[in-house]
């Protein structure tokens, strides 16, 4: 009885990678495809002809991935810088009003983002932000702050005082307290903060569209130009690239977060 | 006097938001003393402790280290190390980078961090656990990591705020003494938060009895254990036995007049009115009802056997003796039910004015309603 067990298990997983791998699979045959009309179930032509043009010192790929991560990595910079601060401060201080300060984060996702982005836009026209990176990355910063101030909390929040008091004792400053005793002991959860900011601003399109196009071109406005003209090779490609960096860090990320350090994220 | 004392607490008062933990501390300590904060959880002996750290903010007083006032300054700044009760290690950090943080901070060239550290390492028996990580150290190696740390950087004060109540028995017996060798040797101005009496007994040079908020009583481990000066104390520190007596005004003086339970006996020194008496379990010696009658100054008390344990060492009978339930210690079994007499000499009776407003302390006169046959002992 048991050992027929392995056959539903295989298929609720072969289901699970399906539906997780499934549509990749179909991105990677589009972006190798010359040819693919509908009765056929595979491409009838395939070749590198779209990477060539895509990757052309005309096409836009180069500069559009060049801008995501210049965007992505700025946006998580500044994140950090006023989520560290914060999220001590609302994890450590005795601050009034606590839990209405972390839900005030959550405003500019309370309302629709096409309203909030289209008066960002006009907002940013007037002081020459409109079509800048900094202008991109202000409105990603503002979007994955509640993220990055709501994990920094629960970092900060998990790390003993005693720890901290500990190094006062010593001798150690608060600032050098901090920095020797709480702020690696609350570096996993940073990291943590740090991926999803990142992943967001990646792939983060209406305000990036309404902030920074058409002057800062960035990978998800290709793919919406390349998707929306029809064209599922250059797209797919895009998507691909898109991809790439999110992997990337995770691979990075993993380095990082060694037994050790993951043991202590659940404790 | 006054250059004598290394720290002195003056008027302390501290609190949490509406309440006061702290109602008015004072408290001079002279150099290389241990002083032991002794009481029970909630009397402010740990906010006591922090505020002379730095970690609390008094609300009125001072706190002077020299005389030179210390009130305002960071914790960083007053030169005392402290120990946690949770040991409060790095878990990122090892054991010499734990033992030369202190050196560090302090800017000593790397070499003698390294030999400082390897001393205090020896010193405590940690040697060869340099490189590993608290996660990887047993609860009494963790403590003495946390005191190697407090004691690397040769502090004049230290502050232990119950450092051993975490461990084990055993090893809590073995780290008392070496505690207070180090503290000898090294000259260290001590003091030590704890709620168990016989670690406060054995370790403290003076002993500091905290209650609400307050100071009850401040004296040599021998002062408290054999003259409290209330209730309150000699209940704390093992003198649970509870007696309500009237003393009565008669021809040679203040006295107890002979009861069906008690026989009589002079009060020279107190005031006609309720008192109450204590005794410690192993201070009353028990006799047959018909033992020749006691030497003078010994109170006689008559009462019955209601339960009896074998804890070892000693059988230990509860006993019945008029309205009251106390405890003694007898080198023999008793069978429940039978007639015994009490006998507790004056220097182990202690004999305290019953408060008037009969409201007294919380941990003051009680009468126990019924019989109790069955008690649990700790």
């Amino acid at each position: 009885m048991t050992r027929l067990l392995w056959i539903p298990r295989g298929i609720g997983l072969g289901l699970l990678a399906f539906l997780i791998f499934g549509p990749l699979l179909n991105l990677l045959l589009w972006a190798f495809a010359e040819k693919w009309f509908y009765p056929n179930a595979f491409p009838s032509d395939w070749g590198f002809s779209y990477w060539g043009r895509v990757f052309s010192p005309r096409g836009a790929a180069w500069e559009a991935l060049g801008n995501s991560l210049t965007v992505a990595l700025l946006t998580v910079a500044l994140s950090l810088m006023l989520s560290i601060p914060a999220g001590y401060a609302l994890a450590r201080l005795p601050l009034p009003a606590k839990a209405l300060i972390l839900l005030s984060f959550l405003i500019p996702q309370a309302f629709p983002n096409l309203t909030v982005y289209v008066n960002i836009a006009r907002i940013f026209y007037q002081f020459g932000l409109n079509g800048t990176i900094a202008g991109v990355v202000i409105v990603h910063t503002v979007h994955g702050l509640v993220l990055s101030v709501w994990i920094a909390t629960a970092a900060f929040s998990a790390v003993p005082r005693d720890g901290e008091e500990a190094a006062r004792s010593m001798g150690a400053g608060p600032f050098r307290a901090f920095r020797d005793v709480t702020l690696p002991q609350a570096l996993p959860g940073l990291l943590a903060a740090a991926i999803f900011v990142f992943l967001e601003s990646l792939d983060e399109f209406t305000g990036s569209y309404f902030v920074g196009a058409p002057d800062v071109q960035m990978l998800p406005l290709t793919l919406f130009t390349a998707a929306g003209g029809g064209n599922y090779q250059i797209a797919s490609i895009t998507a691909l690239l898109l991809l790439v960096p999110s992997i990337g860090f995770m691979l990075l990320v993993e380095r990082f977060l060694k037994a050790d350090v993951l043991a202590r994220v659940g404790k | 006097m006054q250059e004598r004392d290394h720290l002195s607490v003056e008027g302390l008062q501290a609190g949490y938001g509406a309440g006061l933990v702290l109602k008015g501390i004072d408290l001079a300590v002279p150099k290389g003393q241990f002083v032991a904060l002794l009481g029970s959880s909630g009397c402010g002996k740990t906010t006591l402790l922090r505020s002379i750290a730095g970690f609390e903010t008094p609300r009125a007083g001072r706190i002077l280290r020299d005389g030179a006032e210390i009130t305002a300054l960071p914790p960083d700044r007053r030169g005392m190390s402290m120990v946690f009760q949770s040991y409060a290690l790095w878990p990122h950090k090892t054991v010499a980078q734990h033992i030369g943080y202190g050196l560090a901070l302090r800017g000593l060239p790397r070499a003698e961090i390294a030999a400082r550290v390897a001393e205090v390492l020896a010193m405590l028996g940690l040697a060869g656990l340099e490189g590993r990580k608290p996660a990887a150290l047993s609860g009494g190696q963790r403590q003495r990591v946390a005191l190697g740390r407090a004691l690397a950087v040769r502090p004049d004060i230290l502050l232990l705020d119950e450092p051993l109540s975490n461990l084990d028995a055993r090893i809590r017996l073995q780290l008392r003494g070496e505690i207070r060798a180090l503290q000898q040797a090294l000259g260290i101005t001590a003091i030590h938060v704890t709620h168990d009496r016989e670690e406060a007994m054995v370790m403290a040079d003076r002993i500091v009895i905290l209650d609400q908020g307050v100071i009850r009583q401040d004296g040599s481990p021998e002062e408290i254990y054999n003259r409290p000066n209330s209730g309150f104390v000699a209940a704390f520190m093992g003198a649970e036995n509870l007696l309500a007596l009237e003393a009565v005004a008669g021809d040679g003086g203040v006295r107890l007049p002979a009861s069906e339970w008690n026989r009589a006996l002079p009060l020279p020194g107190l005031r006609p009115g309720p008192v109450e008496a204590r005794f410690r379990a192993e201070a009353a010696v028990l006799q047959p009802v018909d033992a020749p009658e006691a030497a003078p100054g010994v109170l006689s008390l008559f009462g019955r056997v209601t339960g009896c344990s074998y804890p070892g060492g000693c059988w230990r009978l509860s006993l019945r003796i008029g309205q009251a339930q106390v405890e003694a210690l007898a080198p023999m079994p008793h069978v429940p039910g039978s007639a015994v007499r009490l006998d507790v000499p004056p220097a182990q009776l202690f004999l305290f004015a019953a408060p008037a407003d009969g409201r007294g302390d919380t941990h003051g006169p009680r009468t126990v309603p019924e019989p109790q046959p069955q008690r649990s002992f700790r």
